[in-house]
């Protein structure tokens, strides 16, 4: 080859260089987690059928259901509105939204994985000493959640093909389509921080507010037509309406949307230096004032803590809001106000659908919890609390304090989720804090299972995250799929009373609490032994 | 005197790897001992027993006369430790952390740390991420210098400083001594041990090889002779203690066991000496030896 053809050909693609190699090095790495993510994902979608036909097995029961999703708009704020009564089409509805927002995530954790985070650690550092483009770690990242969205989108067309090929199609490569949409916004935010876990922290908000939007857009029409719907990607997915008359060009949205974002980041990246963002590192003060582990602990854990607040109380908010809407319901149909009446008055309808809210807020706590349990792990494999604990501070102490943030922080969020319903709802503010608060027993469970794993066994740490990722599906998804009880009553949150509205019943809460206590200080006497890890 | 330090027997395994077998360490109170071995020796390991972080699986390992594991918060009230590679927190400034380090040991003395933070030429208010290795060390550095203690566990804490820092560290350590405290210094650099160690302990895959002062550690090793003789050098060959004889007419190289030099040089003026260099054995050439003694099982540590 001529030095000249060499130059024109490493002109061209020399941003990209060694996106190949870096690719093939980004699947071999997430060989476990993407298949995981992918698997589960696609399950809950094919699983749905089933369920469904159990669910609303006569046309009656599907008259009924669009009857009531029509007239609703605090049902349709939670899982949308129906379009067509077909089992791909209640599948789609059922799902879809869900299944969508799992592969947000699973396309927001890869690219921060293979972007910001190599950078963070310095790791990509040494990478971008060899033959590897400026621009090539990102396209990698993308690349890598395009081939996990692109198979998941396969798995779902090809599992639903036998409810209808085009709607499968639709189906499938509209959940694809929101992952690639936040994959891409990943990859912007991932260049305006230093920090991944800020880069994750504010794509996941972005993630929530998509989700809060398309809620509030479908509580306010019946057919995904409001503007707040269109404004959210997880609408979109709704909008293209798989199994009820596909508007292909919709699937033109998620194209240009990751586009757009894609060639945004690609400027950035192209743009910055490596390790720094757009967003700059203010000095901080000369001298301070931590003093203790518990201070510290505070002041790394007190971010995250905030943003959980904030979010928590918005949802309660926004829930509360939708509470009045969701008695509506019985004023509209004359066989279900019957039931209800039967049930406990009027009141019945809005305190399970207050209980059911909090109930998912409580399994969305289970994951603050645990991320804030395994701060400790975090900081063990850093190398960041060996010097710590070469000080005058003992395990216990250090644990201590950051164990308080995670054990008191679940109590913080679940009581401004509270205040949240208040502000918005304002009627029954006693018993609605109260369904909060004990919530808050099966969610130190989780705290505990994960204090366990990092004592006790702490190469294991991260699968605390699998048990929270249980715990929510069996309690999102459990109970509409027929799984046996036994699973069900794996999670603590399956043992909570019905609050408001049931009674409060003390003992699975004293069990529950008594349980987290045994948990965490099985872990603990397992860190006071151990060897730390570096 | 009594002892800093007091290790004996030192037994640990990661899995099926020895990371050592047999350490002994004694280090004196006021000293500043230098601990040394290759890569994989298990120095960081020896170091991480003394501040009880790991336990040790036999053996006996006293830190200020406590017992590191079961005391550890005691011993570690009256230690500064520093890593090779400090790790800071990201949105924490350097001047907190290291006041927060002061707070966590026996306190800290203002003073000392404001003219520590002049003289390594540091700015206190970067945050984590921003510092290079050589800043972050000197985080780490500053805090220890500054913290009222009496032991100071320092591991390779040099590697990232330039010569200039090399020397304010330098600087420093000798006052500590001169203060009556005690170091336990694991570097590589062998001219800063050779400038600082009163003592000093070599390692080898997890057993010490060699323990004493520089001075006794040299009379163990060869000194070069190389020599133009009057007339022909002979029996030269048969002396012994006599390595890498080489003969070119009237000149002589040779190597010779220290405490065998007398009798070379008496050997050597018979033929009758025109010219004579001798040069005492190097650190280097010291610590080599005991390096690459069975260098193919030491490499298999190392890579561990």
């Amino acid at each position: 080859m001529t030095a000249a053809s060499f130059a024109v050909r490493s002109g061209g693609t020399r941003q990209l260089a060694g996106t190949a190699t870096l690719l093939r090095f980004a699947l071999r790495r997430d060989r476990v987690m993407i298949p995981v993510w992918v698997a589960v994902d696609a399950l809950m979608v094919l699983s749905m059928p089933n369920t469904l036909k159990g669910l609303y097995g006569t046309q009656a029961q599907r008259d009924d259901l669009l009857h009531q999703m029509t007239t609703n708009s605090s049902l349709r704020a939670l899982v949308g509105p129906v379009f067509d009564d077909s089992l791909g089409a209640l599948t789609a509805w059922r799902v879809g939204v869900y299944a969508g927002a799992l592969a947000a995530v699973m396309s927001l954790l890869v690219v921060v994985r293979h972007t910001r985070d190599e950078e963070e650690s310095g790791r990509q550092e040494l990478v971008s000493s060899g033959m590897v483009g400026r621009r090539a770690p990102l396209t990698a990242g993308l690349l890598a959640a395009a081939v996990a969205n692109g198979v998941l989108a396969l798995l779902v067309a090809g599992g639903m093909a036998s409810h209808g090929g085009t709607g499968a199609v639709a189906l499938g490569l509209g959940i694809a389509g929101v992952g690639m949409v936040f994959a891409t916004m990943t990859a912007i935010v991932a260049q305006l921080t230093e920090s991944a876990r800020l880069a994750r922290g504010l794509t996941a908000a972005v993630l929530g507010a998509a989700f809060v939007l398309r809620a509030a857009g479908d509580s306010a029409t019946d057919d995904g037509s409001s503007v707040l719907t269109w404004l959210s990607p997880i609408g979109w997915l709704e909008n293209l309406r798989p199994y009820a008359g596909e508007r292909w060009w919709v699937l033109l949205l998620f194209v240009a949307a990751a586009l757009i974002q894609g060639a945004i980041a690609y400027e950035l990246a192209g743009r910055r230096d490596l390790g720094m963002s757009f967003l700059p590192t203010r000095p901080g003060p000369a001298t301070g004032s931590l003093g203790t582990a518990g201070a510290l602990a505070w002041r790394l854990q007190r971010g995250g803590v905030l943003g959980w607040s904030v979010g928590f109380f918005l949802a309660g908010v926004v829930y509360g809001g939708l509470t009045d809407g969701a008695a509506d319901l019985v004023g509209d149909n004359d066989n279900a106000r019957e039931i209800f009446e039967r049930m406990g008055g009027k009141s019945g309808i809005t305190d399970s659908f207050l209980a059911s809210m909090v109930g998912m807020l409580g399994l969305v706590a289970a994951l603050y919890v645990v991320a804030s349990v395994l701060r400790l792990h975090g900081e063990e494999t850093s190398g960041r609390a060996e010097p710590l604990l070469a000080n005058a501070v003992s395990r216990m102490r250090w644990a201590a304090g950051h164990l308080t943030v995670a054990f008191g922080g679940s109590v913080l969020i679940m009581l401004l989720a509270g205040l949240g319903f208040a502000a918005s709802y304002g009627k029954e503010v006693g018993p609605v804090m109260g369904a909060c608060l004990v919530q808050v027993a099966a969610i130190w469970v989780i705290g505990g299972a994960a204090v366990l794993l990092y004592g006790v066994a702490p190469r294991l740490a991260p699968a605390a995250w699998g048990v929270a990722g249980a715990v929510l599906l069996i309690g999102w998804v459990g109970p509409a799929l027929d799984v046996p009880q036994a699973v069900l009553d794996v999670s603590p949150f399956g043992h909570l009373p019905k609050l408001p509205g049931g009674s409060m019943q003390w003992p699975p809460v004293l069990v529950l609490l008594a349980l987290a206590v045994v948990l965490t200080a099985a872990g603990l006497a397992g860190l006071r032994r151990r060897d730390m890890t570096t | 005197m009594t002892k800093a330090i007091s290790v004996s027997g030192l037994h640990k395994s990661f899995g099926r790897t020895h990371a050592l077998d047999g350490l002994d360490l004694e280090v004196e109170t006021g000293e500043v001992h230098g601990f040394l071995g290759p890569n994989g020796a298990g120095k960081s390991t020896t170091i991480r027993v003394l501040l009880g972080l790991l336990r040790a699986d036999a053996g006996a390992a006293q830190v200020l006369g406590r017992d590191p594991w079961k005391d550890a918060v005691e011993v570690h009230r009256r230690i500064a430790y520093v890593p090779g590679d400090v790790t800071l927190w990201r949105n924490l400034s350097g001047g907190e952390v290291i006041d927060l380090y002061g707070r966590l040991r026996g306190g800290l003395d203002a003073a000392r740390r404001a003219e520590l933070i002049e003289r390594f030429e540091l700015d206190p208010t970067k945050k984590g991420r921003t510092y290079s290795k050589g800043n972050r060390q000197k985080v780490a550095l500053v805090a220890a210098f500054a913290s009222d203690v009496d032991l100071l566990i320092l591991d390779e804490p040099t590697s990232g400083l330039d010569p200039l820092m090399e020397e304010v560290f330098q600087r420093c350590v000798e006052e500590e001594r001169e203060r009556g405290r005690t170091v336990l210094l694991s570097s590589h650099i062998l001219s800063e041990v050779e400038e600082l160690c009163d003592r000093v302990s070599i390692i080898r895959k997890g057993q010490t090889v060699e323990s004493g002062s520089l001075a006794d550690l040299r009379h163990l090793t060869r000194t070069s002779v190389s020599a133009e003789l009057a007339g022909a050098p002979n029996g030269l060959a048969h002396l012994p203690g006599v390595h890498d004889l080489d003969v070119q007419g009237k000149r002589v190289r040779l190597q010779v066991d220290t405490d065998k030099l007398d009798a070379v040089l008496r050997q050597l003026s018979e033929s009758g000496v025109r010219s004579l260099t001798s040069t005492p054995p190097t650190l280097e050439e010291l610590f080599l030896r005991h390096y690459q003694e069975e260098a193919p099982q030491g490499a298999e540590v190392a890579s561990r």
